[in-house]
């Protein structure tokens, strides 16, 4: 197939698929099988893709020459675009089986209109991340808030309703108010719209205007949940598990990071920032951000929460490797976008097993659970490796290039990284720990029938975690993991995450070109 | 030729069919009668938008010019004349397909009171008699004239919004008429002291007069006459009092007529006095018409948006925020550039067909539900999937989210505020932006999280007569969204052919 095809059935097939759900809406297992064949093809759409692109060529599709007078809508693959399309893609037919099994072992309702928003949530990604202009990508970038809208209200309640507004409220807020102000400012300063190398913006804007664009940006895509403006992310966690997983922790918010990045680096240039020290602010924002997220993820007893909060300090990463516009900052960035995809979007499926399973929300009662659901456990307990970048997970690649982007002037926040590692492992560990070496607590059944003793008796028993039954339970329970379509994604995505740091290389040469063009020390 | 007769065929159609209705009465033949002389009257105006290049000038009679009354088809004007004229025909397709009407002393309503004549021929010749009214004030070239199609449409539109099905359909009509007389007559005063100043009523010689006669205290006087009266029939933001009531009690036809043609056949008048009448120079750079129009339309904006998330009913939500579209069509007016004018004159387009679009949807629940009160809509989504969706995508298109029409003209009138440097303009329409998307989503929690209420049952099926148009035209504004060009290339030229003083001689 030409590269044009390519693109096109990129972007053609998650909407076929929305399609196909459609149709066979009273048929779930062919609904189900579809999401997941379509995925595959459009996956391998996304990576017949690479060696272009490595080859150096810049595959395009023109699909209207005036989307906007002077604007086309127009998609071109470069690195940073098919990295964030690649993640897209490749953990859409994942989620699409772990969400078969999750939303069938939980017996939710309006499992088509899920599956339906679900295939337009990635169309519009893909969308974003091949755009060819800021025009295009404002586009997609409405498209996927509005088609994830109804996944985040996908209970209908009073409290769904609630976080509907957050999440509408700021995202649509930020996008208009914002990221339309930059766009129309940046159109008029330069006379383009075109993500192009090097930027389009050198030699049109003043100096001062530099920072004041860049926070337009910077909030306009508020997807990338900056503090102050990073509300709607944990009230979206109201969605099913399956959206938090890929919409929350992978599609959505990186859509925002990733928007971020690629308008520093073909927008503004990293020459510009650096020169002007235009972004500097945006490093403290986005370290306070790192530290106040974890610091907060702390607080979170519901797991879910404390992902949410957890992915709002990992997000703030990406923007600091932007706002560093060092090379190396922007290629780790890039590559967090992949790790941290892999890595979160594990931890959200085993949270979302551990509903399923156990049907338990709260971290203090997951006491023991890794005897019955080892797996699961087990695949947290490498994502939130990954998540903290321990070798040999992926992570460990992204924060090392992080670091090592901002060695060269502002070494101070290699410090605040290192800080966020350590209090990564400070809400992380403990959820596995509690889970493989605590003992298990009364259930609730138990403690009903028995009254107040009982949780007298287990409050003891935490508070005392050297107890004999500890180390010698009397015999290992049966395993009751969630259904087998869940576990199974779960694993492969942890399997993904080892894998990340011994493939890193190959993401990291598909990222050096678009900063390498700059003669920076690649 | 009768090509050459296209400027005339366009008003001369619907002003002989409405006497011809009067005549023949019998309810289904006028209703056939009324839609095709208004689909003829589009298809006219569509051959004049296709045939316009150079502004056509029509001698009515054979008269010239000065002494004889002249029609002016400008690139601009043509456009505006299709758009009434297309909104017209839909609006009239509304009800033929046994619906209710919704028009008192019409339908069902007859059959109740047993034996009382039908009136609704007496609609559908007020409502032609609108459509001339309409048309004639966007194609006239003579400045008294257009005076006269004002109060031919004004009248008209009076007793068609006095045909509401409820009683308050009267106080509505009643304030309208008050406050509509007063506007007109506010243009008679302006249109007399203008020829008192040049001696002619032709625009373009009007225009050329002033240019002589220097900046003599009574042209102050007669633009502002001239400005407040037009701003009461626009609806101007302090003086918008009577188009809240006159859209929510008049029948769901004509309000979905007159929220796509009214205001916009209005706001095309102000236009013209701006900029073919007394020239852009004078306006903007001598009497900075600018500062006074700007901060009103701010105002609007605001007010209007703000107004419409406390309605309780769907129509006069739709109608408050049609108040604070105006804001933005008259602010795009007073940035006094060509890019603003341009930017207006999408948006006069865009918001015509998108607001057509949902006063259509909203007469459809109506038919079904027996009300548009917000708080009877419950559960919509779930009892009229197809109604809720469409009215979601048309509400999106009021906010002007990327991919609809709305975006492109709001896009425009950003880079317009841009290339003025008015950053904080820039900014204050996306603020007001999210005023949309309140009251917008107000609408749409309704329809789609609270639960449809156990009893009152719908009437089953769906009007197709307006909800097809409803389609339509919403998705012509999602068409237009995602390929604008040419649509953008012909305002271009119609903006640059009016700024240059719509082509006077």
């Amino acid at each position: 197939m030409s590269p044009e095809m390519l693109i096109g059935a990129a972007l053609a097939l998650p909407l076929l698929a929305a399609l196909l759900v459609v149709v066979f809406r009273n048929q779930p297992n062919l609904r189900e099988a579809s999401t997941g064949v379509i995925g595959v093809a459009t996956l391998m759409c996304v990576v017949a893709l690479w060696p272009l692109v490595t080859s150096g060529a810049a595959p395009t599709l023109v699909l209207v020459d005036e989307l906007l007078p002077g604007v086309p809508l127009a998609f071109e693959v470069e690195p940073l675009g098919l990295l964030y399309a690649l993640v897209a893609a490749g953990l859409w037919p994942i989620t699409g089986m772990y969400a078969a099994g999750y939303m069938r072992g939980h017996h939710e309702k309006h499992q088509t209109r899920f599956f339906v928003c679900f295939a337009l949530a990635i169309f519009a990604a893909l969308g974003i991340a091949f755009a060819e202009n800021l025009g295009t990508f404002f586009l997609f970038y409405e498209v996927l808030t509005l088609s994830t809208y109804p996944l985040v209200t996908h209970h209908q309640t009073a409290e769904a309703r609630r976080a509907g507004r957050v999440y509408l409220g700021i995202l649509i807020g930020t996008s208009i108010c914002f990221l339309l102000l930059a766009i129309a400012w940046t159109g008029h300063m330069a006379g383009t719209l075109e993500f192009r190398a090097g930027g389009i913006l050198q030699g049109h804007i003043a100096e001062a205007s530099v920072p004041l664009l860049l926070a337009l940006f910077a909030y306009g895509c508020g997807k990338a949940a900056l503090m102050p403006l990073h509300r709607w992310l944990p009230n979206a966690m109201v969605a099913p598990t399956p959206v938090s997983a890929l919409l929350h922790a992978v599609a959505v918010v990186k859509a925002g990071v990733f928007g971020i990045l690629k308008i520093v680096v073909y927008v503004f240039g990293l020459d510009l920032l650096t020169s002007t020290e235009g972004s500097v602010w945006l490093m403290w924002v986005a370290s306070f951000t790192i530290v106040m997220g974890s610091l907060v993820a702390f607080t979170k007893d519901n797991l879910k929460a404390r992902l949410a909060y957890s992915t709002i300090a990992q997000l703030a990463y990406i923007v600091l490797g932007a706002a560093l516009a060092t090379p190396d900052g922007i290629v780790g960035g890039g590559l967090h976008i992949a790790t941290h995809a892999v890595g979160k979007i594990t931890l959200f499926f085993c949270a979302g097993a551990i509903l399923v399973g156990a049907h338990k929300k709260n971290i203090s009662d997951m006491d023991g659970l890794g005897r019955t659901m080892p797996f699961t456990m087990g695949a947290f307990l490498i994502g939130s490796l990954s998540i903290i970048g321990l070798p040999p997970m992926g992570g460990s690649w992204s924060k090392w290039f992080l670091a090592l982007g901002a060695a060269d002037e502002h070494a101070i926040f290699i410090a605040i990284l290192m800080l966020s590692s350590l209090l990564n492992i400070g809400y992380l560990i403990p959820i596995p720990v509690r889970g493989f070496f605590f003992a298990p607590k009364p259930s609730h059944g138990h403690e009903d029938e028995h009254g107040d003793d009982p949780h007298d008796a287990h409050r003891e028993v935490a508070a005392d975690p050297v107890g004999p039954s500890q180390w010698r339970p009397a015999r290992w329970p049966t395993l009751r993991e969630a259904p087998l379509l869940c576990v199974i994604p779960l694993c492969v995505t942890a399997a993904g995450c080892v894998a990340l740091f011994f493939f890193a290389r190959q993401f990291v040469d598909l990222l050096r070109p678009i900063v390498g063009a700059l003669g920076g020390p690649g | 030729m009768t090509l050459d007769q296209l400027p005339v065929l366009v008003i001369l159609i619907p002003l002989l069919t409405a006497p011809l209705i009067v005549l023949i009465r019998t309810p289904a033949v006028v209703r056939l009668m009324a839609i095709a002389a208004a689909a003829a009257s589009a298809f006219c105006a569509a051959m004049l938008v296709a045939r316009v290049g150079e502004p056509i000038s029509y001698h009515m009679g054979g008269w010239t010019p000065g002494i004889g009354i002249e029609l002016r088809a400008t690139k601009a004007s043509a456009f505006v004349l299709a758009l009434v004229t297309g909104i017209a025909t839909v609006a009239l397709l509304l009800g033929t397909r046994g619906t209710r009407l919704d028009v008192r002393g019409t339908s069902d309503r007859s059959d109740a009171t047993g034996g009382q004549r039908s009136r609704e021929h007496l609609y559908y010749a007020a409502f032609l008699t609108c459509l001339v009214g309409l048309c004639g004030m966007v194609i006239t070239g003579d400045a008294f004239n257009v005076f006269v199609f004002l109060e031919i449409s004004s009248l008209s539109t009076y007793a068609l919004v006095a045909m509401g099905p409820r009683r308050r359909a009267f106080s509505a009509a009643f304030n309208y008429l008050v406050l509509g007389t007063i506007g007109g007559t506010f243009v008679l005063i302006g249109i007399g002291l203008l020829y008192q100043m040049t001696g002619t009523l032709n625009g373009p010689a009007i225009s050329a007069r002033i240019q002589e006669i220097g900046d003599p205290r009574t042209l102050h006087v007669a633009f502002g006459f001239l400005f407040v009266g037009f701003a009461i029939k626009l609806a101007v933001f302090p003086l918008h009092q009577w188009l809240p009531n006159a859209y929510a009690e008049s029948p769901s036809a004509v309000s979905s007529f007159l929220a796509g043609t009214a205001t916009k056949v209005i706001y095309f008048q102000l236009i013209r006095m701006c900029l073919v009448v007394f020239g852009a120079d004078y306006v903007f750079g001598t009497l900075h018409f600018g500062s006074i129009l700007g901060p009103l339309s701010l105002l609007g904006m605001f007010a209007g948006s703000l107004a419409a998330i406390y309605q309780l009913s769907l129509k006069r939500l739709l109608a408050y925020s049609s108040i604070g579209q105006v804001g933005y069509l008259t602010l795009a007016l007073s940035l006094g550039t060509e890019d603003g004018l341009y930017a207006g004159l999408l948006h006069l387009g865009a918001h015509g067909v998108t607001k057509t679009g949902l006063f259509l949807l909203a007469s459809v629940i109506i038919a079904h539900v027996g009300t548009d009160r917000l708080a009877s809509l419950n559960g919509l989504g779930k009892r009229m999937p197809l109604v809720a969706f469409l009215f979601v995508v048309g509400g999106i298109g009021l906010i002007g989210v990327p991919g609809t029409a709305g975006f492109v003209s709001k896009w425009a009138l950003l880079q317009a505020a841009l290339a003025g440097d008015h950053l904080f303009l820039a900014g204050a329409i996306l603020v007001s932006s999210l005023l949309a998307v309140m009251y917008v989503w107000r609408v749409v929690e309704v329809m789609y999280f609270r639960e449809p209420p156990e009893r009152a049952p719908l009437r089953p099926g769906y009007d197709w007569g307006a909800l097809a148009p409803a389609g339509l035209l919403l998705g012509l504004s999602i068409a237009v969204g995602l390929y604008s060009e040419p649509i953008c290339v012909y305002m271009r030229s119609a903006a640059a052919q009016l700024f240059a003083g719509g082509g006077a001689p």
